[in-house]
């Protein structure tokens, strides 16, 4: 199971990334694991929504599964990933590269800290 | 009755178990509430049974008996024996939800075919293997577009010449988000075929525009330019449609309606005292991942082999759960199957021909009434396709009374849902309805005027 | 081999079932709407009849074999519903006609909503709802308006056990409650501490199935309906399970406020491949009048002479309407039917034979399959479809491989609490021999599943179709028959 150092992660499998006030968001190794072969991707929102920790962000549907992805971070939606419309096979083979969902502007960093880094999350992984 | 076991099957069963009577099984039920005596008719067998319902069937009076014009969301179609036939094969109604694909092709192709033929009625992509009814088709597709929306646009804008059955059941629906309307079918806003007061009302609050073709009061209207308003102003358009209709006009899937549903009681089912019926459902491609209910798709088997599945059943309940858009668990199975059979017997052919009838029958039923004294034809109501609304000099209940005592079901009392429409009764005629019929009716009538 | 679709059969210029030639003089068709293209298939009647009938035949049904389906009551459709259902004084009658026309229809409604009430212990009935779900979807309206009604705005989350099928929360998100998970304890009951913690002014109520979906009567059923009263919530019972409780309960009996009915599970209704269903549902006293709009009632009182007159009436605080015209009336014949025959002791003997089959089932497969909650079931009961010393093998493929064996599997991955589940109801319309036989195709399923996996693995093996890539249906979606834009070929007639 891939659990790159370098993030932050939720209990609920969404993984983050801040660069320059800028938070990356996306599923987790393990999740998409879960879900198996992803067919679709549903956002929940739009570029310029403001958002709270704990809002919805999408619905990954696969064959046997629907799960829900939430905020780990509150700001503004500044980009969307659109692609993975037409190709949701990518959340599977990339989740931590090309498979990224959405991209914010956070509005407190100090939020950060209440994620999990990763020998923490790998632990969590491995109990469950 | 249908249990079968005997006194020594029980002995053992019970041994296996481990206890020694059947009352034992039940021990966890509080002792107090155990075994009540319940207060009911003593059992019939199947004979008393039978002789038993033939005798509350007696009490009725039917279609049978009576010469039919009653319509307003019910038709009196021609419904061919081999129907009936091959919905009693056991293999299809005693079968349950094909959630097991290798042992239930035979529902599923049956579905599948059927979504195909919706689409190729309505003019759509996609449909679903159906909803409850017309009226709870109507909600889904209220729900569908709120959704689509995300909840942001909080106006539906509802004709109030769709059925008014349609829009009770989408208020019942809807009545917990106080933050949504339901507009633009009061009398104000009327019920003018050219629908420029409703219109108007469509803006960028609209999340969907509900309207009925053909109308409640039988009227075919060109919805071009209201789809074309609803889309610019970036809301989806719902057309409820009569399938019958559709053999003869243009589909709603050709004027860019977003969804197309109705009431699909018209094909091959009984009016069994209204139920059950068949809701039909289907949308653009644009909204095939909103669509409610249960889909079935084409795939291979382990072999190569062709095979259908039940598809996109994240989205259901099932899985979903209470994120899913509808509660929705079965569908109409068997009234589906019907539908499916009847369009695969009439076909191109058939089903041109059943529009047909029900248009010519209905225009010369209308002809002779406008000629009579005491009866009008709403002029500017025309062109219509099998039902049409006359006014009536005299009180419309005195008029449904005499036709009664002729043996004849004249119609529905508009009045009971258009105080506006106080003295106007609708009639429709089909496929069944002989020339001779509507001349019995004519001179029924005449009777009342001069009697 | 697959059986080609109604469009691969269709060939131009061949007709089906036709009609008379016009008897009226011709009016024009309306300008501009008249319809180009009709894409519909041409076949001969005959050719329609050996397609559906050949079809049919890859189909499993309850007339074929044993149906042990958790949750569904697959038990026998008597031929006898669908006779009467069929006569043309009930079939051939129209939902608009006028009420002193159709007594018949009225009284037959009227009998089976107090028919209803009896066998459950409420106050009224009504007949209108199409499905279970939609059954649900009235019981929530209910609460909602009731609490409304009130002014208790600030009731809004419903409790729903963890095990509880699909269509309880999602009935009740339909309508904007919060759904709250309530946990199981460890005998499978509801809880008790963690109801209590969450009864507070938010809650509206409870959705509980009762005997639940593990097929465990709940031990503490009179506590918890009062817990959830006390706090000023309505219990809402999911009467999916009723087969095990005919004339052995009635949930009215304990205060559950609101119960709906599977006519198509607990009354023999015919499953129809998926439908149509029928939904009754039952209110306390305190609840009459909210119900749908209309309800058959008596609307004139007759005496030695007279019959009643039956009609529609309107309860005064209604939802309103869910539905058009009367709900499924079709499916009400035939429950009426099934009840008259049956009587009380009949219904008895449904749940006790119900009770008694699932047991003895349970009994013979628990040292082979493990039964997380050992106690005796009611009408069905959950085993484990999976050995933790046979990593390989899943629910899934011990269902699959059933069908070799000529049974229909099991429910299959509900409810969610259990790893695996295989969720098994006989129903009581099953002769012994026919569970022997299950339980003997069980037990030689899990020795394959040690000695020789792969049979599970691939299986079905001698159904019409093996097993299908639903990745692929889900992927490359084909929802309808492809028809080119030039279809039909060849000469038009």
């Amino acid at each position: 199971m891939l659990v790159p150092e370098n993030l932050k992660y939720q209990k609920t499998d969404e993984w983050v990334k801040v660069k320059d006030g800028i938070a990356t968001i996306g599923i987790t190794d393990y999740a998409q694991d879960s879900l198996s072969d992803v067919v679709f991707v549903e956002f929940e929102i739009d570029v310029d929504d403001e958002v709270s920790v704990g809002d919805s962000l999408a619905t990954i549907e696969s064959v046997k599964a629907a799960a829900e992805v939430v905020f780990p971070v509150s700001g503004k939606v500044v980009e969307v990933n659109q692609t993975l419309v037409d190709t949701p096979e990518v959340l599977n083979e990339s989740p931590y590269e090309e498979g990224w969902l959405v991209k914010v502007q956070v509005s407190d960093e100090s939020e950060l800290d209440k994620l999990m880094d990763a020998p923490a999350y790998d632990t969590y992984c491995q109990e469950r | 009755m249908f249990t079968p076991h005997t006194k020594h099957d029980v002995e053992v069963m019970l041994g296996s178990i481990g206890v020694g009577k059947i009352e034992d099984l039940f021990k966890e039920i509080p002792a107090q509430f155990r075994y009540p005596d319940l207060n009911l008719p003593p059992r019939l067998t199947e004979m008393e049974a039978a002789a038993e319902l033939e005798s509350i069937a007696s009490a009725n009076a039917t279609t049978k008996d009576l010469l039919s014009f009653l319509g307003a969301g019910a038709y009196d179609h021609y419904i061919p024996a081999a129907i009936d036939n091959l919905l009693q094969r056991g293999e299809f109604y005693t079968a349950y939800t094909p959630y097991q694909p290798e042992i239930s092709q035979g529902t599923l192709q049956a579905i599948f075919e059927f979504q195909s033929l919706i689409c190729k009625l309505t003019g759509m992509d996609v449909s679903n293997a159906s909803h409850y009814d017309g009226a709870t088709a109507a909600a889904e597709a209220v729900i569908l577009a709120y959704g689509h929306f995300r909840n942001k646009r909080k106006k539906i804008l509802v004709s109030r010449a769709v059925n008014p059955q349609y829009r009770q059941v989408i208020r019942t629906y809807m009545q917990a988000d106080t933050s949504l309307q339901i507009v633009g079918d009061d009398p104000e806003t009327g019920i003018a075929p050219e629908m420029d007061k409703f219109i108007a009302q469509i803006d960028h609050d609209t999340a969907l525009v509900v309207v009925q073709y053909p109308d409640f009061f039988g009227r075919i209207i060109d919805y071009t330019q209201l789809i074309e308003t609803a889309h610019q102003l970036g809301a989806l358009v719902a057309v409820a449609v009569n399938p019958t209709a559709l053999g003869l006009l243009t589909p709603p899937g050709e004027i860019g309606a977003d969804i197309a549903f109705g009431e699909g009681q018209p094909l091959g089912i009984p009016l069994s005292y209204g139920g059950p019926y068949l809701g039909f459902f289907a949308v653009k491609d644009a909204l095939l991942r909103k669509l409610a209910g249960r889909l079935v798709g084409e795939t291979v088997d382990a072999d190569g082999k062709l095979a259908y599945v039940l598809t996109l059943t994240a989205r259901e309940q099932h899985i979903r759960r209470e994120k899913a858009s509808s509660n929705i668990c079965s569908n109409q199975g068997l009234m589906t199957l019907a539908a499916t059979i009847y369009m695969s017997l009439l076909g191109k052919h058939g089903l041109q021909q059943v529009a047909n009838l029900c248009y010519q029958k209905a225009h010369f039923a209308a002809d002779q009434l406008s000629g009579m004294d005491g009866f009008t034809l709403v002029d500017e109501w025309t062109p219509f396709f099998h039902e049409f609304v006359v006014k009536c000099d005299e009180p419309v209940d005195q008029v449904l009374e005499h036709l009664l005592q002729h043996n004849i079901l004249g119609g529905y009392n508009l009045g009971q849902d258009y105080p506006e429409l106080k003295d106007h009764l609708l009639l429709a005629v089909t496929e069944k309805i002989k020339r001779e019929d509507i001349e019995y009716l004519c001179a029924v009538l005449q009777e009342e005027n001069h009697g | 081999m697959a059986e080609p679709t109604i469009f691969d059969l269709s060939v131009t210029g061949r007709k089906g079932v036709t009609f008379p030639k016009a008897d009226v003089p011709e009016t024009a068709l309306p300008k501009g709407f008249v319809r180009g293209k009709l894409q519909l298939p041409e076949m001969s009647e005959m050719e329609v009849v050996r397609h559906f009938t050949s079809i049919s035949q890859k189909n499993y049904a309850i007339d074929l074999g044993f149906y042990p389906l958790g949750s569904c009551t697959m038990k026998y459709n008597p031929k006898i519903n669908e006779a009467v259902s069929r006569l043309p004084g009930f079939a051939a009658t129209h939902p608009r006609q006028p009420e002193n026309s159709v007594q018949g229809n009225l009284y037959l409604m009227y009998s089976l909503q107090e028919m209803l009430k009896e066998i459950a212990g409420f106050a009224a009935v009504t007949l209108q709802p199409a499905a279970g779900a939609h059954g649900e979807l009235v019981g929530t309206l209910i609460i909602h308006k009731y609490h409304k009604d009130r002014g208790d705005h600030q009731r809004t989350r419903i409790l729903i056990p963890d095990s509880a099928h699909g269509t309880n929360p999602a009935s009740s998100a339909m309508l904007g409650f919060e759904v709250v998970p309530l946990p199981s304890d460890a005998r499978g009951n509801v809880d008790l501490e963690a109801l209590k913690s969450l009864c507070d002014e938010r809650l509206a109520g409870l959705m509980f199935t009762n005997p639940n979906t593990l097929g465990l009567f709940d031990e503490n059923v009179c506590e918890v309906v009062r817990i959830v009263h006390e706090a000023g919530g309505l219990v809402y019972g999911d009467g999916a399970n009723m087969n095990a409780l005919l004339g052995v309960f009635r949930p009215g009996d304990v205060g559950i406020d609101i119960l709906h009915f599977n006519l198509h599970k607990t009354f023999s209704t015919p499953h129809g491949g998926g439908g149509p269903g029928s939904g009754p549902v039952a209110v306390a006293n305190h609840l009459v009048d909210y119900l749908p709009d209309p309800l058959v009632g008596i609307v004139e009182e007759g005496d030695e002479e007279n019959a009643p007159l039956y009609g529609f009436i309107h309860p005064v605080k209604s939802i309103g309407r869910i539905k058009s015209f009367n709900g499924h009336f079709g499916m009400h014949i035939r429950a009426f039917t099934y009840i008259s025959m049956l009587g009380k002791e009949g219904l008895r003997d449904v749940a006790e034979k119900a009770v008694l089959n699932a047991n003895y089932l349970q009994q013979k497969l628990k040292g082979t399959y493990t039964l997380p909650y050992d106690r005796p079931c009611m009408h069905e009961f959950v085993l484990e479809g999976m050995w933790k010393d046979v990593p390989g093998i899943h629910a899934l493929d011990i269902a699959k491989r059933l069908m070799d064996y000529d049974f229909h599997p099991p429910t299959n991955y509900f409810p969610l609490i259990v790893h695996e589940a295989l969720m098994i109801e006989p129903t009581e319309t099953e002769a012994k021999e026919t569970l022997d036989r299950f339980v003997e195709a069980m037990l030689k399923i899990a020795e394959e599943a040690r000695t020789n996996p792969e049979l599970l693995h691939d299986a079905p093996h001698h159904t019409p179709v093996r097993r299908c890539d639903e990745l692929k249906a889900a992927k490359d979606l084909v929802l309808c028959c492809y028809v080119s834009e030039n279809w039909p070929p060849g000469p038009q007639e």
